[in-house]
């Protein structure tokens, strides 16, 4: 049944037999992974952005809601180039609000049967990740997560310090005498990391069997709005496109869109940071996150340490690097790991995102018929799989998947704020 | 010299200092001078390592850090990575080793990967070990990654440094045309930065013969650095790569360190104008075989025999399709390097022959042969004859591509010229300019005159005058390239490498773009093409090419990947420099550190980086003991605590009653002389961001105080509103935090222990009531007392000044000893508030209730129009939809305490939750535990039975009032 | 990091300064006379240009001073700053 979309669709099986029969003939027998048919004048849904969301959107639209839908996705430059392809990969589900945990467990579990389903290894690792804890009032939000995920079926362990220590035997920092020592640490088996390009691809390739028109360099330039104020279609630096409905998910460019139709949004963008070392022999087999000193990382199978912190202050439309915020996030990772010091930065980047003024996602209709936003996606890389799955739903029906009710526009009219962290988003 | 590579003379070496070193385990000699790439080739070793995928033997490729094949790591406990063996400068004792191979180079293991190579195409991993999961086959797949060990232990302490410098005009990059900017830059008196990555100045002149001014180019080079260094107004920096370029012409610069016990540098570099002289490197050929042991670029042959006095070979091949291979064939000759041939992809000659060299012209490498080592090409001339050459050395020179890293993350324009094949900056920016090679002036005339014309239009930018002088050399004719991007390679471009470094080949690009991933982004991202260690400098524009060939697209459309910092690696500690531990974080102390450490208590972090006691164990005893005791104390004696890390402020001028009415919910403005009040404070957006007392000390005075964890926001909130909102208030705050310091006496016989410290106020229970504040002297310190309770009992919060507070203390101490003074931490603290069901920020504010949510609806003025927060407020409570409310629990089990944040659910079950625990404490004075949840529509539900679920059991409890000591507050008012 | 020019001190480096949020319009004087949607959208929904974003900065570990200024969210590049206050 998993496999039943894609082999519905013209693409080509893979698997190791097909890659042998590939060698045979020096390779030269692979098609194109996904569709790109001639763009036309009018579609039923029209996704703008073919990043994870958009592309997941799609796929699943066309999976689950009926093919009989045109549907297509508009990209401005090249598929998965947005921040699928500029994220640290980290998938999880260890929310502290009754309103998050279930769509995260839903995401995490829909990750894990993705390589199958999609037919595209996105080599999926579900490595776990330990939260590394410093202090008191983080170790009584951590623990209090932990009786919450459990109500959700999402699992969050205590591990203790010389468990910790015993996995990641590099983690040699925050001893007793340190400024600050480890205090406890939790483990979330569940979380996981996976390739981050094989994705976006494997979507698209996915969502091009089952009928979806993916057109790249087609840059949306505005919404089109008829005379009743409804969205109805987009202009693009290919011309004109109609559709039946328009859906965003374009990460930190929404308000640039919907600015185009007169509608102001609770969202405001920003820039954040990851990194890498130099690759070296696998050491680390989990995710390590340190809440406390802002810092997370991972070990990718190439052997590069992926590192992440916070995100620059102020808005920010610029893939920027932020030196006194990199420079930070640098030594939360010495204060842990310092034989480090020896390691080399190899490669880092920025990447935009728009966060709303509680800092959780918005997906929703809008005040605009035809138009649905998914935005505010703050480390959303974890979210594709079911923000696209929820997303289609809503697209389809008209109205939010269960998952997500809780999370359209309709929280600020009356100010009810969903908030994760324990603070809003007020600066 | 044994196996002599090394020539008899010649290159900037010191003959008279040899250097002993060891590779995987063998020892050898070198130089004082070498690097360690140059005291192997000297002492003939080739090969280095193998191959990051495939495993296939490689060798040194380059004299820089262009360097796509030969990677190596120190041995053990120096190990720090991957190093590229050109970089390092031999120093004694050095032990190095091959990566990727074992149990050698010679023989590897891993080398059976060659024979799967047509299994293992571009992303074959994407196309299976799916079933039955990846999981099975991750492990092998991560064991075969990652080249060198990672670094296990950490540098001594003191090993790194940061800098600042500001200058007029920084030139990275000290070559002809960096140093010939800076030397005009030197004459006009501004600040100038010259900063070059290698050990010592010349660039590329330290690797060819040349002659500048009627010098040759190494003296020139050693003259004009010394007038640079002679200069007041010059900075030289070696061994500085310039990493990144990030905004506002801010450069990062890490400098290795020259001597031992040196630091190495971080170099934060703010410049005015940025002139980037960082040369070019020169571009790989493609073609199968590509990547064996013994080819080279042809500038670094030359570099290793002009700068390191070493020959790499015996029988040099030339392959090259621009003009300046032949410019290294003198030195060649001359080294003793027989060359059997140059082969050039162009079918006319462009340049004047070198006479007595072979020259073919259009024709092309088909492919090498040898194992571990070329032993000769396979010439396909334009006829289409075949032709084997023997050889043990080919060097190759592609063309240049420019070195624009910097430029490019600087956002600045690139474009495709196509008359040299090379992406050459577009100038646009006013403070930022490519000189010399990097600006695509290739050949030593063109880059002395870029160098000068870059220096002048920088020092005019900056408002100075300049006169361009430029030093002369020998005339040079234009230069050319022809386009060429691979070898046809029928069949065989799965052995033509266009990315060496992470194994990815001519055959992999075309069935990236086979399989629709066309985008140079896709290609780059399917293939891993250019994003290993070297960053694909040799190889990146040879992909562009191939992709234009295959697809018929243009270069500039295609475009180049975009380039990302840093320029090379740097190491992570250098970009820390000094920042760690105590440094990063520093502590905040209260004066009474000392006595709290001495008298045994457990300290750590409570909020805002204070350093405090959690509680003070005495002989054998547990932390739930110690609370208890402490506790007992204040309840039934007195206890003392330091209080001073509670934010203090003045709050002053004719506006101050009108500013803290708007901040808090309630009034403040009818408050009396010398009283105080309890007070909340929202947000605008309607929830509470923090609590606390503020006394009136006069008409315009108030003394208002805030939690510890929250004081550096609160001050920030009011200062924000104040400025930005009502700017022509009369009222200023002040943070007295650090000023007035506290010690607290709580409990029954609190009043007779400040009576006993001497004291002219007026104690009297009518005379000096609850929420009243005193000047006056205390224990012959000047003093302010405030009778403000956190504990529900009795208490007189003494503050003095902060040098008084250790005699203040003392003095406490001595005073209570009488009736059994206890200093208690803040672990008992807490269970005094909660007994009290005091709010405590973090765990019943956090961050989503207000006042009606805490049952304090009552502190919600309705008489004030507008205060912070309560458009807000009542916007969200306008639908009545049901809320978490704070209430009390009783469990059921007097003795369970709960853990805190423990879920409440309907009946218990496992399902979406209806409360949190927000606290829960064993009650000593209660006899039971006593706790506070916040419970949906909890005030309405007093008296119900309810359910507390964690993973490991479900409780019952009953829901209370959530003032379990003293309701009344007779006891802190008595 | 950027170069904050204070009116007060001059050109300093961003670590002296701490980011106080986008400029909002000036709160209304008497927050119970706006309509819920302008209260709301007055709250929830700062402008979010790609471009020039006016936005407060304060002078925390200098002379204190509330900035604001005018700083290109693509470029970075900050118009000239001035004191809430003028």
């Amino acid at each position: 049944m998993a496999d039943a979309a894609v082999s519905r669709s013209r693409s080509q099986r893979y698997s190791a037999f097909s890659l042998l029969a590939g060698a045979f003939r020096q390779h030269r027998g692979w098609r194109p992974a996904w569709r790109e048919p001639p763009l036309e004048q009018c579609y039923d849904i029209v996704i703008v952005g073919a990043g994870g969301h958009g592309l997941a959107t799609a796929y699943y639209l066309a999976r689950h809601h009926g093919s009989k839908r045109r549907i297509a996705v508009l990209e401005r430059g090249w598929l998965g180039g947005g921040n699928v392809a500029r994220n640290t990969v980290t998938i999880r589900s260890n929310y502290l609000r009754d309103e998050s945990i279930p769509f995260y467990v839903k995401s995490v579990a829909l990750y894990e049967g993705l390589t199958k389903e999609l037919n595209f290894n996105l080599m999926h690792s579900r490595r776990g990740m330990i939260d590394v804890i410093n202090t008191w009032p983080k170790l009584r939000e951590i623990r209090r997560r932990r009786m919450v995920m459990d109500l959700h079926g999402a699992t969050y362990r205590p591990i203790s310090v010389d468990e910790i220590r015993r996995r990641i035997p590099l983690l040699t920092g925050g001893g007793p005498q340190s400024r600050l020592p480890i205090l406890a640490g939790m483990l979330h088996p569940d979380a996981a990391v996976n390739r981050h390009d094989a994705v976006a691809w494997g979507y698209a390739r996915a969502a091009g069997g089952l009928g979806v028109a993916i057109h790249q360099n087609t840059e949306v330039k505005s919404l089109l709005c008829d005379e009743s104020g409804a969205v109805c279609g987009v202009e693009t630096s290919r011309g004109r496109i109609l559709a039946g409905k328009t859906a965003l998910a374009v990460s930190g460019h929404t308000t640039s869109l919907t600015d185009t139709a007169g509608l102001r949004l609770p969202l405001r963008s920003f820039n954040l940071t990851a990194f890498v070392s130099e690759p070296v022999r696998p050491v680390l087999d989990c995710i390590v996150n340190c809440p406390d000193l802002g810092v997370y990382l991972s070990q990718s199978d190439k052997g590069e340490f992926v590192i992440g912190g916070a995100p620059d202050p102020g808005q920010s439309f610029r893939r920027d690097i932020r030196q006194n915020v990199f420079e930070d996030t640098v030594c939360a990772l010495l204060e842990l790991f310092p034989s480090f010091k020896r390691l080399k930065l190899l490669r880092q980047w920025g990447g935009h995102l728009d966060m709303a003024h509680d800092a959780s996602p918005i997906m929703s209709p809008t005040e605009r018929p035809g138009l649905y936003i998914s935005a505010g996606w703050w480390g959303g890389y974890k979210a594709i799989p079911a923000g696209g799955m929820t997303f289609a739903h809503l697209l389809a029906t008209g109205t939010p998947h269960p998952l997500m009710e809780k999370f359209t526009l309709d929280r600020f009219p009356h100010l009810d704020f969903i908030i994760e962290s324990g603070t809003t988003a007020a600066v | 010299m044994k196996r002599g590579n090394r020539l008899p003379d010649g290159g900037l070496i010191d003959r008279e200092r040899q250097i002993n070193f060891t590779f995987n385990g063998r020892s050898f000699t070198g130089l004082a001078g070498d690097s360690v790439a140059s005291a192997l080739l000297a002492n003939d070793r080739m090969l280095i390592g193998r191959s990051f995928k495939y495993h296939r033997p490689r060798g040194i490729m380059s004299a820089g850090y262009e360097e796509p094949g030969a990677l190596v790591e120190f041995e053990a406990g120096s190990a720090s990575g991957n190093e590229i063996p050109a970089l390092l400068p031999l120093r004694e004792g050095m032990r190095v080793k091959s990566v990727n191979c074992w149990p050698s180079p010679e023989f590897d293991l891993g080398g059976v990967n060659q024979l799967l190579a047509p299994l293992l195409p571009a992303g074959f991993y994407y196309k299976t070990f799916m079933r039955p999961d990846w999981a099975l086959f991750e492990p092998w797949v991560r064991r075969a990654a990652g080249l060198a060990a990672v670094p296990r232990a950490a540098p001594e302490e003191g090993a790194y440094e940061t800098r600042n410098l500001n200058c007029d005009i920084l030139v990275v990059g000290a070559g002809a045309a960096g140093l010939t900017a800076a030397s005009i830059g030197a004459a006009s008196g501004l600040r100038i930065v010259i900063a070059d990555m290698d050990r010592q100045p010349g660039g590329a002149l330290l690797g060819c013969e040349a002659w500048i001014e009627e010098l040759p180019g190494t003296d020139w080079v050693r003259k004009t650095a010394a007038e640079l260094k002679a200069a007041d107004n010059v900075r030289l920096l070696r061994n500085t790569l310039v990493w990144a370029c990030r905004e506002q012409n801010l450069l990062m610069a890490r400098q290795n360190p020259e001597r031992s016990g040196e630091r190495e540098r971080n170099w934060r570099l703010r410049a005015r104008q940025l002139i980037i002289a960082t040369g070019a490197v020169e571009r790989m050929m493609v073609f199968p075989g590509n990547d064996r042991p013994g080819v080279m670029l042809a500038s670094s042959v030359r570099n290793y025999v002009h700068r390191y006095a070493v020959r790499p070979g015996r029988r040099a091949l030339i392959f090259t399709c621009n003009d300046t291979a032949n410019e290294a064939v003198p030195a060649l000759t001359n080294a003793g390097i027989e060359i059997a041939a140059i082969v050039d992809t162009r079918p006319e000659p462009q340049s004047v022959p070198t006479s007595g060299i072979r020259h073919i012209h259009g024709a092309a490498i088909t492919r090498t042969s040898g194992r571990k080592r070329v032993r000769g090409a396979l010439i396909r001339h334009a006829n289409g004859r075949m032709e084997q050459i023997e050889c043990d050395l080919v060097a190759l020179s592609g063309g240049w591509n420019p070195s624009l890293q910097l430029w490019s993350q600087a956002r600045q324009p690139i474009t495709y010229n196509h008359r040299t094949s090379m992406f050459v900056p577009v100038a646009k920016a006013a403070a930022i300019r490519c000189a010399g090679a990097a600006d695509g002036c290739i050949g030593l005339a063109a880059a002395l005159r870029s160098g000068a014309m870059a220096g002048a239009a920088a020092i005019k930018a900056c408002g100075c005058r300049a006169s361009a002088a430029i030093p002369e050399c020998s005339p040079q004719t234009r230069y050319n390239a022809g386009p060429w991007w691979h070898d046809e390679a029928p069949g065989r471009a799965q052995n033509a490498f266009v990315d060496v470094m992470n194994d990815v080949t001519l055959a992999d690009i075309h069935l990236a773009l086979r399989e629709g991933y066309r985008s140079i982004e896709h290609v780059k991202r399917y293939t891993t093409a250019g994003m290993g260690l070297d960053q694909g400098r040799t190889g990146n524009v040879n992909i562009v090419g191939a992709i234009a060939e295959a697809t018929a697209a243009d270069m500039e459309t295609i475009g180049v990947t975009t380039f990302r910092s840093p320029v090379a690696p740097v190491s992570f500690g250098s970009i820390q420099g000094t920042r760690e531990g105590s440094v990063l974080l520093p502590y905040r102390h209260t004066p009474l550190t000392e006595w709290n450490v001495s008298r045994g208590a457990v300290m750590y972090e409570a909020g805002a980086r204070w350093r405090r006691p959690g509680y003070f164990p005495q002989s054998g005893e547990s932390m739930h003991q110690a609370v208890n005791r402490e506790a007992g104390a204040v309840r039934n004696s007195v206890g003392v605590y330091d209080g001073s890390p509670l934010g203090t402020f003045a709050v002053k001028g004719r506006d101050a009653a009108r500013l803290l009415d708007m901040l808090y919910t309630n009034r403040f403005s009818d408050l009396p002389l010398h009283q105080g009040r309890y007070g909340i404070m929202l947000t605008d957006d309607g929830l509470i961001l923090d609590d606390g007392v503020s006394f009136r000390l006069g008409e315009c005075e108030f003394l208002m105080s805030t939690s510890t964890a929250n004081a550096a926001r609160v001050y920030r909130h009011v200062q924000k509103f104040l400025h930005l909102e009502r700017p022509d208030w009369q009222v200023w705050m002040t943070d007295l935090t650090c000023q007035w310091m506290n010690a607290t006496i709580c409990g029954p016989a609190a009043r007779e222990i400040v009576a006993a410290l001497g004291t002219d106020i007026d104690l009297g229970r009518g005379k000096f009531p609850f929420m009243t504040i005193r000047e006056g002297m205390v224990a012959g310190l000047p003093a302010r007392i405030s009778r403000v309770s956190f504990t529900g009992e009795l208490s007189f919060e003494i503050n003095v000044r902060a040098r008084d507070l250790c005699q203040l203390w003392e003095r406490v101490i001595d005073a209570g000893k009488a009736y059994g003074i206890t200093p208690i931490g803040s672990e008992t603290n807490h269970v005094l508030r909660v007994e009290k069901g005091f709010l405590s920020l973090g765990h019943e504010v956090d961050g989503t209730t207000d006042p009606y949510d805490l049952g304090m609806g009552w502190i919600m003025s309705k008489k004030k129009s507008d205060f912070l927060g309560k458009r807000s407020v009542s916007l969200r409570r306008r639908r009545g939809v049901p809320r978490r409310e704070l209430v009390g629990l009783a469990t059921a089990d007097p003795a369970q305490v709960i853990p805190e944040g423990a879920p409440l659910t309907p009946g218990g079950r496992r399902e979406k939750s209806e409360g949190v625990v927000t606290a829960s404490v064993w009650s000593e004075c209660c006899g039971r535990s006593v706790s506070l949840a916040l419970l949906q529509d909890g005030r309405a539900r007093h008296g119900e039975t309810v359910h507390i679920r964690t993973p490991e059991e479900v409780m019952e409890a009953r829901v209370t009032g959530s003032c379990a000591w003293d309701p009344q507050g007779t006891r802190m008012r008595s | 990091m950027l170069v904050i020019t204070c009116p007060f001190c001059g050109p300093r480096d961003e670590r002296e300064f701490e980011y106080c949020g986008p400029a909002a319009p000036p709160r209304p004087e008497d927050a119970s006379v706006v309509s819920d949607r302008g209260w709301v959208e007055y709250l929830t929904s700062p402008p979010n240009p790609v471009g020039p974003v006016e936005e407060i900065w304060w002078h925390k570990r200098g002379c204190e001073a509330w900035i604001r200024l005018c700083r290109d969210t693509v470029t970075h590049e900050i118009l000239p700053t001035r004191e809430v206050r003028k």
